[in-house]
């Protein structure tokens, strides 16, 4: 029987050095997997696999020692328990997350559920080459957002509420950016050094600030035999809806300008960054002003 | 706001402690007092001004002033808010 590797691949089957044997990749989303999951998992490991799942580096789980004529049956004991393959190649591939502000404290952005959206936007979409999408909920930045193709780091755009103030100076000690100063029990904050940390509304003890949550979104990272940090095209973005135009026109342009087997970093310097800006802010200002 | 004194009804020093009894201690102060009661906080600089302030605020208490004594402490003064 000739064998379809590409085939395999796309369904998230990785071919190992072992003959015969594939590595299989799972469908993970923002980094949640539940425990009905986790028990189909572990009995697909046990009965067809070696007994152990490997944890890759993108939040995946992976099932090694798959036998080829197996394949079939695996996919339905994984099915039962909600477990679906994930995919390898050319094409959109598992979107990363942290677990935001549902959890952390730091977390400025809800992450899960925009995960899952994406996901159900992007996930496996055929492109000329691999494309990770990462979702990190703030500045701390632990799901390393600019080493994604496309990045998109929470923030809080924070405002001063002078009624609740106790001029305390916790959010000017907090500020890690020189941003926020105060003068005669007047805080100003300078809108140029701010970063949307949220830092001085966490600290704050008395909720004089009012925060609205946003994307930071990055664009060009890579983390591979080249390594690229991710750069932002347009401020920070309010909506999801501006947020999911931004990621249609940023896939689109490499859709439509991308080579073979090429990185979106790569087609961005040889089409040019000032190309990808036009569209990237014809995306922004659909909306914003 | 304007500027006004605060008369406190107790007073806690819980710069002998590190996180999180700074916490603990500064809970137990406020434990003894009556709605409305008002506690003086001396604290050190550093992590218990970042944090003892706003964990006491979700505790549900309110914080009325801090006051930077520019020797590295501060006092921190709290509005009891419930039995």
């Amino acid at each position: 029987m000739a064998m379809d590797y590409a085939t395999l691949k796309k369904g998230g089957f990785m071919r190992q050095k072992q003959k015969n044997h594939f590595s299989l990749r799972l469908s993970v989303v923002g980094g949640q997997v539940s425990t009905e999951q986790l028990a189909a998992i572990t009995e697909v490991a046990e009965k067809y696999g070696h007994g152990y799942i490997h944890l890759t580096s993108r939040q995946g789980i992976e099932i090694p020692f798959i036998r080829l004529e197996d394949i079939d049956e695996v996919k339905e004991a994984l099915a039962c328990g909600g477990a679906t393959p994930g995919v390898c190649g050319p094409r959109v591939r598992t979107i990363t997350a942290c677990q935001g502000s549902a959890v952390c404290p730091n977390g400025c952005i809800e992450t899960e559920e925009l995960a899952k959206e994406l996901n159900d936007r992007y996930f496996g979409k055929e492109l000329p080459h691999k494309f990770k999408f990462g979702i990190t909920g703030c500045q701390n930045n632990c799901l390393k957002a600019e080493e994604n193709d496309l990045g998109i780091k929470g923030g809080v755009r924070v405002s001063w509420i002078q009624d609740k103030c106790i001029s305390c100076g916790l959010c000017v000690k907090q500020c890690r950016e020189g941003a926020i100063s105060i003068e005669d029990g007047k805080i100003t904050i300078d809108a140029e050094k701010c970063n949307y940390c949220g830092r001085c509304a966490f600290a704050c003890p008395t909720d004089a600030y009012d925060t609205v949550p946003g994307y930071l979104i990055s664009f060009g990272g890579l983390f591979g035999n080249q390594i690229n940090k991710g750069t932002l095209i347009v401020p920070f973005v309010e909506d999801k809806e501006t947020l999911f135009a931004i990621c249609d026109a940023a896939l689109k342009f490499f859709e439509d300008n991308a080579k073979s087997g090429e990185r979106f970093k790569f087609t961005i310097d040889r089409i040019g960054k000032d190309k990808l800006d036009d569209v990237i802010w014809e995306a922004y200002n659909r909306k914003n002003k | 706001m304007a500027d006004f004194e605060i008369k406190a009804d107790e007073f806690a020093d819980i710069t002998d402690v590190v996180c999180p009894v700074t916490f603990v201690k500064t809970k137990v102060a406020l434990e003894e007092l009556d709605d409305g009661q008002i506690l003086q906080v001396h604290l050190n600089d550093g992590e218990p001004v970042q944090n003892v302030p706003r964990s006491i605020k979700d505790e549900g208490h309110q914080i009325l002033k801090l006051i930077d004594n520019e020797d590295g402490t501060y006092e921190l003064f709290i509005k009891k808010v419930g039995d």
